[in-house]
């Protein structure tokens, strides 16, 4: 039975896109001293948001520069209580203006507003309301009360906001300062950020914004003024990273890519674990690196679960970000799309069957539909790589330890779901999956308090919680 | 009798009785055996004088030792922590047995006064007994349960990184110790690239850990030139963590750094250790990864 739905559009009057935007250096907005701007476009439309500077070394240099005067200046010798209330405040506007950004995040990276609104914003204002707390407790935390200096942060497009709050909020916590760079394709809501820094009073240079592509990630990330790296994205480019940084002083945490198993045992829960499966693979279009990319179910209850899956899938609505009913919105960019274009045409070539959700795609802006490839082995590409979209991957097991030996074979480490109704097999299972992150009858949930980040090649260091402060202090 | 009569024969300055000397060779999945390159390389005395000959690993004894570290992690990363604990100070107990043979090997390697090399040796056995008594203990210094915003239970814990490789200080037996038991109490297995320099008193301390109920392979020892085995180790794509303790070359640390991105392997860079000084839980810490659960709360 199909329901039908009207629109019910966000408003975006909350939101004032200006047409340029420059870099956000030394607490003022000032123009790229070379380089071209790009463009940011609204993937469920293509139209061009606005116009975004380009930071080449110079700007770099500078942005730098004043990170360091602040840090040793004004924020590295300020009172951790001190730093606290500038967090606090920080957190507080964020609240404020929550609606303005949940809009602006679901225009500029396409995801539902539903999701925005109710995950992405609230969880940015908890990460900087919990690492301002942690600001003059340093010394209880274990990991010293030293910092680092200058953090050169360099985030992803799948969640911007969010990702600059994991980056900025324990680095400033620990009197650290930062030069963050935002992804190409997703600038807009940093730079609302850097004017809530403005809003906050924060001391000029603690927070520096500059935006770019990859080679202004590359320059600030190989720049000789910095002492930390953070950086969340590919696995590609976290190898070059770590390559680039190998022979200095730098202090690197990596949170890169994954291909999450997402394990349901045949006593499972099964109406809870498909909508675990729907929510593993479908939240924000599957742009998330902890994606519960491939599903391992037991083979006994095989059929029973794909049936539930799809049935479930074909509720799912595509489209409009900023309709309150869209379930899953737009691909981030074109290049993405292009990607999980090739690589589910590589599912089908390789023989395994390919299975989307009816549904009617917007004519304009990039858009997949959910989808599913069953017949699926170890061997296939999309059981072994990072497809980063709406695809998921079915593999079946017979016994436990299959489960877990599947689930286990594959370089990344960075997440992992287990369903089952009998807790010791739980435990069990949980102890043996090598992941950073184990969801048991649930999957994709994250908070302040709680550590994120991988094993194996899905990187080092955690971001969140105690553990987190560990990245910006000196030991 | 013709013994009687071959001593009455003998020459004056022939010995009363001809020592039995020590073949020394790699430690390998709880095995000794000779480098599979058949290579070995004289080690001298302080004095320059000639010790034994050792083994001198090759790119396949690396490979081998590798693959030995990683059939051991199953079963030593999931032994419980009482039972890890327990062989640690095993450890520790034959060691303090054999002091004196180990003060004399460190001796005749460094040249140092014996009480100076059985100080040496008393630090060592004192550091294992002092990560035996972690074995049990750091998980809850490092993990703790997380107050989440909503009706999970949440708990984050220090789980082991996996193969850890480790290029040895130079100094023989307590740098040693100081390098290998951080990495393996916690359930790490490891594969020990020990001091070129001093190698005698490292595969001596390998017969401590096969006699200590220390499963084999989860210690591996590799004699011989470090620099020359060290990128084998450190490119190896079944290595997941890297301790540079003993890269003396900044540029050889560098590069050695680099190839172990290729697989985005935790490294522990060279540093200024002082391994006479209380370790901290620095080295422990680095090979391990908290790895958090959430569950739901409900009826």
């Amino acid at each position: 039975m199909a329901f039908e739905y009207a629109p019910a559009p966000e408003s975006r009057s909350v939101v004032d896109i200006r047409p340029e935007y420059g870099l956000f250096i030394d607490g003022a907005f000032v123009a790229a001293v070379d380089g071209e701007p790009m463009k940011t476009v609204d993937p469920a439309s293509e139209e061009v948001l606005a116009e975004v500077a380009q930071a080449g070394p110079a700007d770099v240099d500078k942005a730098v520069a004043a990170a360091r005067r602040a840090y040793e200046k004004v924020w590295g010798r300020m009172p951790g209580a001190e730093r606290a209330k500038y967090l606090f405040r920080i957190a507080r506007i964020v609240q404020e203006r929550a609606r303005e950004l949940a809009v602006l995040e679901s225009i500029d990276n396409g995801k539902p507003i539903r999701e925005s609104r109710d995950v992405d914003i609230p969880l940015v204002a908890a990460h900087f309301f919990y690492y301002a707390g942690w600001a003059d407790k340093l010394a209880y935390a274990g990991f010293g009360t030293t910092p680092l200096g200058v953090a050169a942060q360099v985030i992803p497009w799948n969640f911007p906001l969010l990702m600059l709050a994991w980056k900025i909020a324990p680095a400033l916590a620990a009197g650290n300062t930062v030069v963050l760079k935002p992804a190409e394709t997703t600038p807009l809501t940093a730079l609302v950020f850097a004017e809530i820094c403005q809003q906050a009073d924060l001391p000029p240079g603690v927070v520096n914004i500059v935006t770019g592509a990859g080679d202004t990630g590359r320059t600030l990330v190989e720049h000789a003024g910095v002492d930390k790296v953070a950086f969340t994205g590919s696995t590609e480019v976290g190898r070059q990273i770590a390559r680039s940084v190998a022979g200095t002083s730098k202090r690197v945490t990596l949170e890169l890519g994954g291909k999450a198993a997402n394990i349901v045992f045949d006593d499972a829960a099964l109406d809870q674990a498909v909508e675990g499966i729907v929510n593993g693979i479908f939240f924000n279009q599957g742009h998330v690196c902890c994606a519960g990319s491939r599903l391992l179910v037991q083979e006994s209850v095989a059929d029973e679960v794909l049936d539930r899956l799809k049935r479930r899938m074909a509720t799912l609505r595509v489209g409009d970000p900023l309709d309150k009913n869209t379930d899953v919105g737009a691909i981030n960019s074109a290049e993405q799309l292009a990607r999980i274009r090739t690589l589910a045409g590589i599912g089908e070539e390789e023989g395994a069957e390919r299975w989307s959700a009816p549904c009617v795609l917007p004519e304009r802006g990039f858009w997949f539909a959910p989808t599913i490839f069953t017949g699926v082995t170890q061997a296939h590409r999309i059981a072994r790589e990072e497809i980063f979209g709406p695809v998921l991957s079915v593999l079946t097991f017979r016994t436990p330890a299959e489960a877990i030996e599947k689930a286990n074979n594959t370089p990344y480490g960075l997440s992992a779901g287990i369903w089952t109704e009998k807790g010791s097999r739980i435990l069990w299972a949980a102890e043996r999956l090598r992941a950073g992150v184990v969801w048991a009858n649930t999957f994709n949930k994250f908070d302040p308090t709680s550590p994120f980040g991988g094993f194996k090649e899905s990187g080092y260091g955690r971001e969140g919680g105690r553990q987190g402060l560990e990245a910006y202090l000196a030991g | 009798m013709p013994a009687k009569q071959k001593r009455a024969d003998r020459t004056p300055d022939a010995p009363v009785r001809l020592a039995v000397r020590k073949t020394y060779k790699l430690f390998v999945g709880g095995k000794f055996p000779r480098s599979e390159s058949g290579r070995s390389y004289p080690v001298q005395g302080a004095d320059g004088g000639f010790l034994a000959n050792a083994a001198l690993a090759s790119r396949k004894d690396v490979r081998d030792a590798v693959q030995a570290a990683r059939k051991a992690f199953g079963g030593w990363s999931g032994a419980t922590a009482y039972n890890r604990g327990q062989i640690l100070y095993r450890i520790a107990e034959m060691l303090e047995g054999r002091r004196a043979q180990f003060a004399d090997e460190v001796a005749a390697g460094t040249g140092e006064p014996t009480a100076a090399a059985l100080s040496t040796v008393d630090a060592a056995i004192d550091r294992w007994v002092w990560y035996a008594g972690w074995a049990d203990k750091y998980a809850q210094v490092l993990g703790n349960a997380n107050p989440v915003a909503g009706p999970y239970f949440n708990l984050s814990s220090p789980e082991p990184t996996g193969v850890v490789g480790i290029v040895a200080p130079a100094e023989p037996l307590l740098a040693l110790v100081s390098v290998v038991a951080p990495a393996i109490v916690t359930g790490n297995t490891v594969v020990v690239l020990a001091s070129e320099r001093h190698p005698l008193p490292a595969i001596t301390l390998a017969e401590v850990l096969a006699t200590s109920d220390l499963p084999g392979g989860v210690v591996n020892l590799l004699t011989g030139s470090a620099a020359e085995t060290a990128p084998w180790l450190a490119g190896h794509a079944d290595v997941n963590a890297l301790d540079l303790a003993g890269v003396a070359d900044a540029g050889q640390a560098a590069e050695l750094e680099r190839l172990a991105a290729e697989n985005l392997k935790r490294v522990v860079r060279p540093a200024a250790d002082d391994w006479r000084a209380e370790p901290g839980l620095g080295r422990l810490a680095a090979f391990v990864e908290t790895k958090t659960v959430w569950h739901p709360r409900g009826v």
